[in-house]
């Protein structure tokens, strides 16, 4: 049902330049470490909970342990060596208590000499394999809830966010937007989480503007959304952010209690928080490969492209960043289904025929990636107040997901710039999609734009240019074209931004069983 | 013709007083609901009032649009505003000013001093991520914004802001034991005196704990306190760089 009469020829170019562009890229991500991709690893190895006792607060056990191997050996081979040796050495039972001992300063790190070396490798894969067993049964798990209460009925599927700081607040109103019609349920995390180089313990109860994304509040939403769905008869997705300075954490304690979707951006983190390039993509590529074994849905940010730039000069742009995250997805073992690419309508209204071009924008986007569970997301640069307006506006952008066959739709909220959404500004925003969905969900089957019409045209013009931005991509490099400001208007170069020193270069004899056993699909 | 001095809202003809509100209450839609929306719509003012839409939201809520005539009237010699003392301004102008005023790029350094982490603050209003659906100071084409983060000293502080040859530098307090976000502030407008004397940048301080009537005791030029967004920022900076050129032509 190709619509727009795109040249294989100039989509297979696309790729290979996006293959091309990335491809230092990744031979830099396997050939470091991060102190937050180690974290990861000793938190699959079954470490939890936090230091009370010390004095900026409560400290992960998991950073008091990293920061300390670090000190005494360094990362350049792994944290997970040292660790399990120095459990045996002491004679300890468990990494929690490793833990208590190293804060006490009781603990020596070292780099054994081989033999030791392959005895603490191999006690570390067995209790990292522990970890990855607990992911594969949530997936497991995940599937036959869906088998058996099913998905929901219609595409795209409804998503909608809630905010309120407190964790126990946003269970009710999450199950309130479950019961009005939503099919995903995103936690916005507090403002500023993003750049925290840990990740908070406990439930939480006082977020700023969001609640913080914490292994407890995960367990406490998806159980939650576990019975919402018996309920309402349809498997409700749960949804947060694998994104900043704990990406990869996030993804491993979103596989350990079966979230089932991560907004994951591959350079997100470099243009909007001033994060480390190498330090992104090093997290990044870990936290795709669990979110590929525990068959997470990732949700990729190009709709903040369009919220810093003109989203008709800068159209292009989303379809080169939406095919870098593709080829960095693929990379890392995540398939087409799990792939939920995103774009958003964010063309100024007051642009002519600018609803054509959010139709052409969004069709290339469906006929790019057929495959992909594309995310859609509303408008909200061009909300200004006026909700009457707005509610207008948001009906249009309904109707441009219905007839493009957009998979994810985010449900825009009339007053988006004025207030945290009302309970009424929920309800009246799920009506609206649920008007479009019904008068005119069939719609996609008579929708056929003129061969040479406008969309046509357009949408060949915005995948040429992808293709030149490309080419300057691969000419420049692309942690150059990123320190240039070639992405939005930032420039960040590969050695600054925050998270820096969180970068080391592998050793020859680095070892990490995590990595080891999602290289495999090993589950022991 | 003189200007009115009483109002009343227009919906069709002068002096109906026609407004239309929308609001949820608590309670399960039926017609004790409309009658409860009724008499909250009577106690606003708006009678007669008509109940035009009733919609249940879940078993526990109900939603209601209300039309009706207000009996209040608008005194216009009494409307007072709180004038700021500079416009707001979008990025676009912000940009444009800047260029006509510096025909270079304004620096700004911010960063955490003192051994606060909690860089939330500096962040909203310097990442071009933003706070409260506007960018952050990043964003602004014709601003150069260097991001030192956390914990940093006083004398670093300095030290960066004369080798950017910083036009403004934006300080960010969290931690408030001991008073520790004022006594830091003064350290560092001292030091900023001491170093640079009148050539020293704009002090800006910014904070969830800070008055801004504090400015004169903290010895900078301004302060901004919670909820404060990067363009009422970037619209002050614009504001006060204006006012310095004007003072050293003047």
């Amino acid at each position: 049902m190709a619509l727009l009469d795109l040249d294989p020829k100039v989509v297979r170019t696309a790729r290979k330049l996006a293959a091309k562009a990335a491809e230092p890229v990744v031979s830099i991500a396997r050939a470091h470490t991060t102190v937050a991709v180690e974290r990861a690893t000793l938190r699959l190895a079954g470490i939890t909970g936090a230091d009370t006792t010390h004095r900026a607060g409560d400290v992960p056990w998991v950073n008091r342990v990293v920061d300390t191997v670090r000190e005494h050996c360094g990362l350049e081979h792994g944290a997970a060596v040292p660790v399990f040796h120095a459990l045996r050495e002491h004679n300890l039972g468990t990494l929690t208590e490793l833990a208590e001992a190293t804060a006490a300063g009781q603990i020596q790190f070292t780099v054994p000499g081989a033999k030791d070396f392959a005895r603490a490798e191999k006690a570390a894969r067995t209790a990292i394999a522990r970890g990855m067993r607990a992911v594969d049964r949530n997936r497991a798990t995940r599937d036959k809830m869906v088998a058996k209460i099913g998905d929901p009925p219609q595409r795209p599927w409804i998503y909608l966010i809630v905010a309120t700081g407190d964790i126990d607040e946003d269970v009710v109103q999450a199950a309130n937007a479950a019961r009005a019609g939503a099919d995903i349920i995103a936690v916005i995390r507090s403002t500023g989480q993003s750049l925290l180089d840990y990740v908070p313990e406990g439930a939480t109860h006082h977020g700023f503007a969001g609640t913080y994304a914490t292994q407890e509040n995960f367990r406490i939403m998806r159980a939650a959304m576990d019975e919402v769905s018996k309920e309402v008869g349809r498997y409700i997705r749960v949804t947060n952010y694998a994104s900043g300075l704990c990406m990869p954490e996030i993804a491993v304690l979103g596989g350990l209690e079966r979230l089932d979707m991560m907004l994951n951006d591959s350079m997100y983190g470099i243009l909007f928080r001033d994060i480390n390039p190498i330090r992104t993509f090093v997290d990044q590529r870990f936290s795709r490969q669990v979110h590929a074994r525990a068959g997470i849905i990732i949700n990729t940010g190009e709709d903040n492209y369009l919220t810093t730039a003109d989203a008709v000069d800068a159209a292009h742009t989303v379809t080169v960043s939406q095919l870098l995250n593709e080829h960095f997805a693929h990379e890392a073992g995540l398939p087409d289904e799990l792939l939920g690419l995103g774009h958003a309508f964010e063309i100024n209204p007051k642009v002519p025929e600018s609803f054509r071009m959010e139709l052409a924008h969004a069709l290339l986007a469906r006929e790019l990636f057929p495959d992909a569970p594309l995310k859609w997301m509303p408008p909200t640069k061009h909300m200004t107040g006026d909700v009457f307006n707005g509610y207008l506006l948001d009906g249009f952008f309904n109707l441009a997901g219905v007839l493009t066959g957009q998979s994810i739709l985010l449900v825009g909220m009339m007053t988006e710039a004025v207030v945290t959404p009302f309970l009424s500004d929920r309800d009246l925003a799920v009506e609206n999609v649920r008007y479009v969905l019904n008068a005119a969900g069939g719609l996609r089957e008579d929708f056929r734009p003129a061969p040479d019409g406008f969309i046509v045209k357009r949408a060949h013009q915005v995948l040429g240019e992808a293709v030149d931005l490309l080419e300057r991509i691969v000419d420049d490099g692309l942690l150059n074209a990123i320190a240039d400001g070639t992405f939005g208007l930032m420039k960040r170069p590969a050695d600054k931004g925050k998270g820096t020193d969180g970068v080391v270069e592998k050793a020859e004899g680095y070892a990490n069983p995590a990595s080891d056993l999602l290289d495999e699909g090993a589950t022991k | 013709m003189t200007e009115k001095r009483v109002v009343r809202p227009y919906g069709d003809t002068t002096g109906d007083g026609m407004v239309q509100v929308s609001f949820t209450l608590p309670i399960p839609h039926g017609p004790r609901a409309d009658g409860a929306a009724q008499q909250l719509a009577n106690k606003m003012g708006i009678d007669p009032a008509m109940v035009v839409h009733s919609k249940p939201m879940g078993p526990d809520f109900t939603f209601f649009v209300v039309y009706g005539s207000v009996n209040h009237v608008v005194d216009l010699e009494k409307v007072k505003v709180v004038e700021r003392e500079y416009p707001l301004l979008p990025p676009t102008e912000v940009n444009s000013t800047v260029k006509k005023l510096l025909r270079r790029k304004l620096v700004v350094v911010g960063g955490c001093i003192g051994t606060d982490a909690h860089t939330v603050g500096i962040d909203a209003i310097l990442n071009i991520k933003g706070f409260a659906g506007e960018k952050g100071l990043e964003y602004y084409r014709e601003l150069r914004v260097v991001n030192l983060g956390a914990q940093v000293s006083v004398p670093e502080l300095v030290k960066r802001a004369r080798s950017e040859k910083a036009d403004a530098v934006l300080v960010s307090q969290v931690v408030t034991q001991r008073d520790a976000h004022i006594l830091n502030t003064q350290e560092m407008s001292a030091a900023f005196r001491e170093a640079m004397g009148d050539a020293k940048p704009l002090l800006i301080a910014g904070g969830p704990r800070f008055d801004p009537l504090m400015a004169g005791e903290l010895g900078v030029d301004r302060v901004f306190s919670r909820g404060t967004t990067p363009g009422e920022v970037a619209s002050y900076l614009v504001h006060a760089i204006k006012e310095k050129k004007a003072m050293v032509a003047a």
